[in-house]
């Protein structure tokens, strides 16, 4: 089988063909940082974070949906790139109403754990402060927008794991939001099978099981990889 | 010795104690009672520094020459907004003490609600249970800002304490490294990082 040979931080590494920089990276225990991506969904290239350095290219390239090409040079990591990753994280507090304190995903936060990593200490940027709904019209799960980091990983699971399709995304820029079926309250939403996935793949607070208080929304991210290596590679036992 | 030492105004002599003070703007004190969790090492930080202000101790006017100060809460009203200017001229290191001062936190919930008015209209007039009215005795009740801020939107800081409250722990090693004799006086960024 054909591998392709890369320089990763200046080492010479092999990737399995097809691989993204990312799947690449980690096969090779190089650790990015990522956040709209979750094993088991497909890549979309929406946070931004996974952002890394490709020799001969101006632009950043985002490593989830890059793929491995022979004898490329990539950079994981460079002040440039901390740099751009922190301004990424700012950007996504700012954007929405983030109160971690009264969160139910504070210290279970994909989001929170970014910045941690990232040494995000305080927000340069203007708080916007959206005045943004809670939709708790379902029976045992609520969406709250001011959580919200439009990573679609709700919108992917639900299509391509549980095939209903309830969720998508309308609007456009700062007035996008994530919505259950047309636009409709997620209690009405006639598609949702109540399965729960987009439940555990949320990275934050923003879905969360109705009754759970501060802190006390834990997600079961790997869950939706094992589903989907259940049913591609028929492996039933995690 | 009281740990709670009150030394006003006094000019501190060279290489004598440090001069330390904490404030609270819009928070709910709890960065306070987190500080005053350090118990009896509270006897050790008076051995080596003054607190020359801080809403524990009677000292009307933040005092010139201050080392360094713990600032509690965001920015919300005017009276916030004239005293954190004041102790950013007089302090030497400005650490934002606690998620409300770093990000606006649960003092900011208001703000997505729109202009302080319709604010006030809605907490002491519609949901009034008893004498509905807004209170605005100038200048005894200060007036709100449009929006809240965190404590780095409107002076420099120098240092971030985080946490809802920061543990007394953490109010500690930040605290220890910053008397540190002959350290710089901010503390280490990685000490204060909590979310
Ligand atoms: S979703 Fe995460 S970052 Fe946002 S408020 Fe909750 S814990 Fe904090
Ligand atoms: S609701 Fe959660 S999973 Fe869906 S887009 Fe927002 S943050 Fe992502
Ligand atoms: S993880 Fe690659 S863009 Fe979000």
């Amino acid at each position: 089988m054909a591998v392709n040979t890369f320089t990763l931080n200046g080492e010479l590494v092999s990737a399995s063909p097809g691989a993204t920089v990312l799947e690449a990276a980690r096969e090779n225990g190089v650790e990015i940082p990522t956040l709209c991506e979750l094993e088991g969904l497909s890549n979309i290239g929406a946070c931004r974070l996974c952002l890394v350095e490709i020799a001969g290219s101006p632009r950043l390239q985002p490593a989830c949906v890059t793929a491995t090409t022979e004898g490329m040079e990539v950079r994981t990591d460079s002040e440039r790139l901390r740099q751009y990753r922190r301004m990424i994280l700012e950007l996504l507090f700012a954007e929405r109403n983030h109160v971690c304190p009264v969160c139910v995903a504070n210290g279970h936060c994909e989001l929170q754990s970014r910045a941690i990593d990232n040494g995000m200490e305080f927000v340069r940027f203007p708080y916007q402060h959206p005045d943004l709904p809670v939709d708790i019209t379902h029976a045992r799960f609520g969406i709250d927008h001011n959580r919200c980091i439009l990573c679609t990983r709700c919108v992917r699971v639900c299509d391509e794991i549980e095939g209903a399709h309830t969720w998508d995304v309308a609007g456009r820029g700062t007035g996008s939001r994530v919505i259950t079926d047309l636009n409709q309250p997620w209690g009405d939403a006639t598609t949702c099978t109540t399965c729960g996935k987009c439940v555990e793949a949320c990275p934050t607070g923003a879905i969360f099981r109705k009754g759970s208080s501060a802190g006390e929304m834990e997600h079961q991210r790997d869950r939706i990889r094992f589903i989907a290596d259940a049913r591609s590679k028929r492996e039933w036992t995690p | 010795m009281d740990p709670m030492s009150a030394t006003g105004n006094q000019p501190s002599p060279a290489n004598s104690r440090a001069r330390i003070a904490t404030v609270w703007l819009g928070g709910c004190s709890g960065c306070h009672m987190s500080f005053l969790d350090l118990d009896e090492w509270l006897f050790e930080l008076a051995r080596i520094a003054d607190v020359v202000y801080s809403p524990v101790a009677d000292i009307k006017e933040y005092p010139e020459n201050v080392d360094a100060v713990l600032v509690e809460g965001a920015v919300a009203n005017t009276d916030n907004l004239e005293l954190i200017r004041k102790v950013r001229a007089r302090t030497k290191v400005v650490i934002s003490f606690g998620d409300c001062a770093i990000t606006g936190n649960v003092t900011a919930l208001r703000n997505p609600l729109g202009s302080p008015e319709s604010l006030l209209r809605r907490a002491y007039i519609e949901e009034a249970d008893v004498q509905p009215g807004i209170p605005e005795e100038r200048p005894i009740v200060p007036e709100l800002l449009p929006r809240v801020l965190p404590v780095h939107h409107v002076v420099k800081v120098d240092a971030f304490l985080h946490g809802c409250p920061p543990s007394p722990e953490r109010i500690r090693t930040a605290l220890e490294q910053l008397l540190k004799p002959n350290q710089p006086a901010a503390p280490e960024k990685d000490q204060t990082r909590e979310l």
